[in-house]
């Protein structure tokens, strides 16, 4: 049977090259969590140089913007049949309270519609305690919206030639 | 040093960026230089969606701070609208301060490339003074 979703192959599994594919995700040390049907799941080592308010090392915001930005990307992308590429279109981010200094970040998005042009995400991050989110997000993209192709692609190829 | 220079100095995740103030016509503004790190979309190029929200976030930040702020404003919350692909350039970004109340700051940003009528990106936020 042809699989419904275009990155199906991955889904479970621990597949790296799916976040470092992306070249500012691999300089920031973004990591995959989990990929699975129209969800995906990413995490980002708390850094140094990543941080806003020196005077209480918390992250800058724009940090969690990156992440619930990709996870929600991840999302759309694991809910796609075809890997036709996509575009953020809006993100809005409520910042609930400050990320605990010192902490490992994660981010998970669920894509929960998807008409022909749009799909519709929302997104949490939380640091020590997934129900405890210190962000959410909702976000809109653009489905089809280049010819450049999805930026997976190659990823997508490079996973099938060597396998 | 500008005031804007000694905050961005500040912050780890300014630096980070490698953002820094430059001025216009129309007076100062927040440069966020093109470099391969920060690219989100291989094929285009463009810049990470999550590069140019923080990027907006950090103009707004810095707007604020450039008022002599005791500490740094906490956001809130932040929209950010993309309205173009943000390809292999420096991007320029803006921010006007809609509301400075006394406890929350409303702002707005708006980014651009080459062409400030053509601009790419467009923020608005409140933020916790």
């Amino acid at each position: 049977m042809m699989p419904r979703y275009a990155l199906e192959q991955f889904f479970g599994g621990d597949h790296q090259p799916l976040v470092t594919h992306v070249p500012h995700c691999k300089h920031l040390d973004m990591r995959l969590v989990e990929a699975a049907p129209c969800a995906g799941t990413v995490s980002l080592p708390w850094q140094e140089r990543l941080v806003g308010n020196p005077a209480t090392g918390v992250v800058f915001g724009g940090v969690i913007t990156t992440l619930l930005d990709h996870a929600c990307g991840l999302a759309v992308t694991c809910s796609l049949e075809k890997l036709i590429a996509i575009a953020t279109l809006d993100l809005r981010i409520d910042y609930l309270r400050a990320a605990v200094p010192g902490c490992e970040l994660f981010a998970r998005a669920e894509c929960y519609k998807s008409t022909r042009n749009v799909a519709f995400v929302r997104g949490t991050a939380w640091d020590e305690d997934a129900d405890d989110p210190f962000a959410t997000c909702l976000a809109t993209f653009m489905l089809g919206a280049h010819s450049a192709g999805h930026g997976a692609d190659r990823m997508k190829n490079e996973a099938e030639q060597s396998s | 040093m500008s005031a804007i220079d000694e905050v961005i100095a500040q912050i780890p995740y300014a630096r980070f960026l490698e953002v820094r103030e430059d001025n216009d016509e129309d007076g100062s503004l927040v440069v966020l230089p093109f470099r391969d790190e920060i690219v989100g979309n291989v094929n285009l190029p463009a810049v990470h969606g999550g590069v140019v929200g923080a990027f907006l976030e950090l103009t707004a930040l810095l707007q604020l701070m450039e008022q002599g702020l005791e500490r740094v404003p906490r956001p809130i919350n932040f929209n950010i609208d993309f309205l173009r692909s943000v390809g292999p350039h420096d991007t320029r970004g803006r921010a006007e301060i809609v509301k400075h109340g006394r406890r929350i700051a409303n702002v707005r940003v708006l980014a651009w490339q080459d062409d400030r009528a053509r601009p790419v990106a467009a923020g608005i936020g409140n933020f916790l003074l």
